[in-house]
């Protein structure tokens, strides 16, 4: 995909001009860490520090929420790497989500937002869980307007951070401050960076560098999880069914679809309701945005930075640690009629799988590292027993 | 003129229904000039080259092929009016192969299957299994006031044949090589000609011809027969129709072009992708400069280069509609401005997608 290069390259040169995009924690100034290109901004939504500090205010603002109990900040953890460990989100009254809380960490970087890509910026991917039943289960916008509009602290960083006065706040300036937050949420410089890029050849493991081989050949992970020349990302941008959940609808595919088709003809737009509350619609993945037969059951690739940390995984959190995911793709995904061309059984050895697993706990950034000290002992005891 | 297709029991339903099922609004619309032909859709699907290897054992990676392009078929709102298989079903002519791939195409719900017959599906008993199981070899229908003919048009002589080969097997295995010095050129020949002529003779000339036929009823590479030997003959037989569209298979690769008043298109392989032959050096082609050539196909995704499509018969012209997995789809529509088939986004040079020239 040279088009979608050229868009990071671009991307690279437009952000560097726009002002510091340091992730927290990770040093300081204009360059983007190690291993990541500089953080795409839109031009219309410029960083500054007091817009940065007031997205953090309300990426924890528990108000915006039905019951006063959930902020952004409920899924997405700091502590946890910015996810919240479960199979599936929860929000008020315990209400379970159909998805898993993809983590924050590096989102910046993502072409779409969702697990479908059903949004394509983090200003407007902010504005959905607000109004979701099972999610902030606020009954609209009013809500958020109404509490900043009412609070004084708000109200000077409002005035400071976009020049507006109480009744001219909109959700607009909301969730651009939301997205400068997460925007800063970038994070590289891993033992796999400083090994690939920052030319310490003592930075990973044996076991982690035939791992990276692995990745790159056999395992054909690279395929999806792209490492480039200058940086990597781990995301090819692109969605790929790989059978995950697709056994709880093959059966009933076809009306599913149909229902699904005549119910979004009738609604017009709100999608984001539907997939979150509807196990059966929630697995139609990518097809729920296009209403592309192509799109049944595709879900985006997920970077894999920080994996170690951001147990468990797949779109429904049905793999619990990093083996079971080797062992998932080891076996060919599962068979649909829709998987994807590029996934095949890959017959790796058991010390393939082991340096696979090595490799991934590489891509740990040092502010999470603490999280993943379990872990790493485990892997430390792998290759003692070599 | 025949119905067309014989039907295993198990499809007889599925046909019946479909048949009698109402028309989509949508899709009925009134053309213009004399002839009363009406605006439709119909799908195709093609050379999908089922590989028996023993057993109850099949070729994995071309069985998927075939299954994803049913059920993404079925995916189709509104459904078309009925779906063309471009001929290759099997690999080797096996009883298996055609068997197993009717099985495969059995799981198309509700939508009548109109069958073409390959060389591939032909050359070990003749056609016999086929035309017991799954269709006449050649044959005509009308649909919506358009003339649809069906040719079995990958035919050579009789001496290649009848006299040459030791075994069944080992003819079929002789016309499935591609670059065989001992091959024979594909025909169409003259009983089916004279068939052709006859079926013809009671059609105005306002009425748009559809052409199915496996191989291209033209020339452009002789060692892969991407061919048809008395091509012109059939070209001469289709000259004094306003409106003739050829639909063929045998390609594996997006390819179109127009002479004279016959537009040809060629439907894309469930299976793998033929690299185009301008790449083969040591021989004359005769690629029709008006195609704009797909992507290389990546050859670590098995389903790259492949796919299946959708065909809009829009005033007598066709509009083919290809799905390309893993790559962008096409669209090819007749132009009445250019006089043939133009891709509906790349076909100005300036918008096409330069290949990619460093490693």
């Amino acid at each position: 995909m040279p088009s979608r290069a050229c868009w990071i390259a671009l991307g690279a040169a437009l952000a560097l001009p726009a002002g510091p995009v340091m992730a927290q924690g990770e040093g300081s100034g204009e360059e983007a860490p190690l291993g990541l290109p500089a953080v795409p901004i839109p031009e219309d939504n410029p960083q500054t520090p007091a817009k940065i500090a007031l997205g953090d205010k309300l990426f924890h603002e528990k108000r915006f929420s039905a019951d006063g109990t959930i902020a952004c900040s409920s899924c997405h953890e700091e502590e946890k790497a910015f996810t919240d460990g479960l199979a599936l989100a929860e929000g008020i009254d315990d209400k379970k989500g159909t998805r898993n809380t993809p983590t924050v960490v590096n989102a910046a970087y993502y072409e779409t937002q969702f697990w479908d890509g059903r949004r394509d910026s983090l200003e407007t991917q902010a504005l959905d869980p607000l109004v979701n039943p099972v999610e902030h289960g606020l009954e609209s916008h009013d809500k958020v307007l109404e509490v900043v509009r009412n609070d004084p602290e708000y109200l000077e960083q409002f005035k400071e951070v976009f020049g507006v006065s109480a009744d001219q706040i909109t959700m607009d300036h909301v969730t651009k401050a939301i997205a400068s937050f997460e925007r800063t949420q970038v994070s590289g410089n891993s033992p796999f960076d400083r090994y690939l890029y920052g030319g310490e050849e003592d930075a990973i493991s044996e076991s982690a560098k035939r791992g990276l081989k692995v990745f790159r050949n056999k395992g054909r992970c690279v395929d999806c999880h792209t490492i480039e020349q200058s940086f990597a990302t781990f995301t090819d941008n692109e969605f790929h069914n790989l059978g995950v959940g697709f056994d709880r609808i093959e059966d009933n595919m076809y009306e599913l679809v149909a229902r699904f088709r005549e119910s979004k003809k009738g609604d017009g737009e709100d999608i984001d309701v539907s997939i979150l509350t509807d196990e059966a619609v929630s697995e139609l993945g990518r097809y729920t945005v296009t209403l592309s037969p192509q799109d049944v059951g595709r879900f985006k690739t997920s970077t894999i930075r920080n994996i170690a940390v951001t147990a468990p995984y797949m779109h429904d959190g049905s793999e619990k640690t990093l083996m079971d995911v080797v062992e998932f793709y080891d076996k060919g995904g599962n068979d649909n009629p829709l998987l994807d061309g590029g996934i095949r059984e890959l017959n790796l050895t058991e010390q393939e799988k082991k340096d696979l697993v090595a490799f991934m706990r590489t891509l740990t950034s040092p502010r999470f590292a603490d999280d993943s000290a379990d872990e790493q002992e485990s892997t430390k005891t792998d290759e003692m027993e070599e | 003129m025949s119905n067309g297709f014989k039907r295993r029991d198990f499809l007889k339903g599925a046909v019946a229904a479909g048949m009698g099922a109402a028309l989509p609004l949508s899709l009925v619309e009134l053309s213009w000039g004399k002839s009363d032909a009406r605006n439709f859709t119909f799908a195709y699907i093609s050379d999908a080259h089922l590989n028996h290897l023993g057993g109850s054992k099949f070729t994995e990676n071309f069985d998927k092929g075939l299954k994803r392009a049913v059920t993404e078929l079925n995916f189709m709102h509104p459904k078309p009016d009925f779906v063309v298989f471009g001929g290759d079903l099997a690999q080797l002519g096996k009883k298996e192969e055609i068997d197993h791939g009717l099985e495969i195409m059995s799981g198309i719900r509700n939508v009548p299957i109109r069958w073409v017959i390959g060389e591939h599906d032909y050359y070990l008993d003749l056609g016999e299994h086929w035309q017991e199981k799954v269709s006449d070899l050649y044959y005509s229908f009308d649909h919506k006031g358009t003339h649809f003919v069906v040719l079995n048009s990958i035919l050579t002589y009789d001496e290649w044949t009848h006299e040459r080969w030791p075994s069944a097997m080992e003819r079929m295995k002789q016309m499935a090589r591609l670059d065989n010095p001992q091959g024979s050129p594909f025909m169409v020949g003259d009983k089916q000609r004279a068939w052709l002529e006859k079926d013809l003779s009671g059609v105005s000339k306002e009425t748009p011809i559809v052409v199915l036929s496996h191989s291209p009823l033209y020339k452009i590479f002789r060692p892969w027969n991407f061919w048809t030997e008395d091509a012109e003959k059939v070209q001469a037989i289709l000259k004094p129709f306003d409106k003739v569209n050829v639909l063929h298979g045998h390609v594996h690769q997006v390819l179109y072009n127009q002479i004279d008043n016959i537009t040809f298109q060629a439907m894309m392989s469930t299976a793998w992708p033929w690299p185009y032959p301008v790449s083969y050096e040591q021989a004359e082609n005769s690629v029709p400069k008006v195609t704009v050539f797909m992507n290389r196909a990546d050859p670590h995704n098995s389903r790259d280069g492949t796919g299946w499509g959708s065909v809009d018969l829009v005033n007598g012209r066709e509009t083919i509609h290809h799905t390309l997995w893993r790559n962008d789809d096409r669209t090819v529509a007749f132009s009445e401005e250019e006089g043939h088939p133009v891709d509906t986004e790349y076909q100005d040079p300036e918008s096409r997608i330069p290949p990619q020239k460093h490693y």
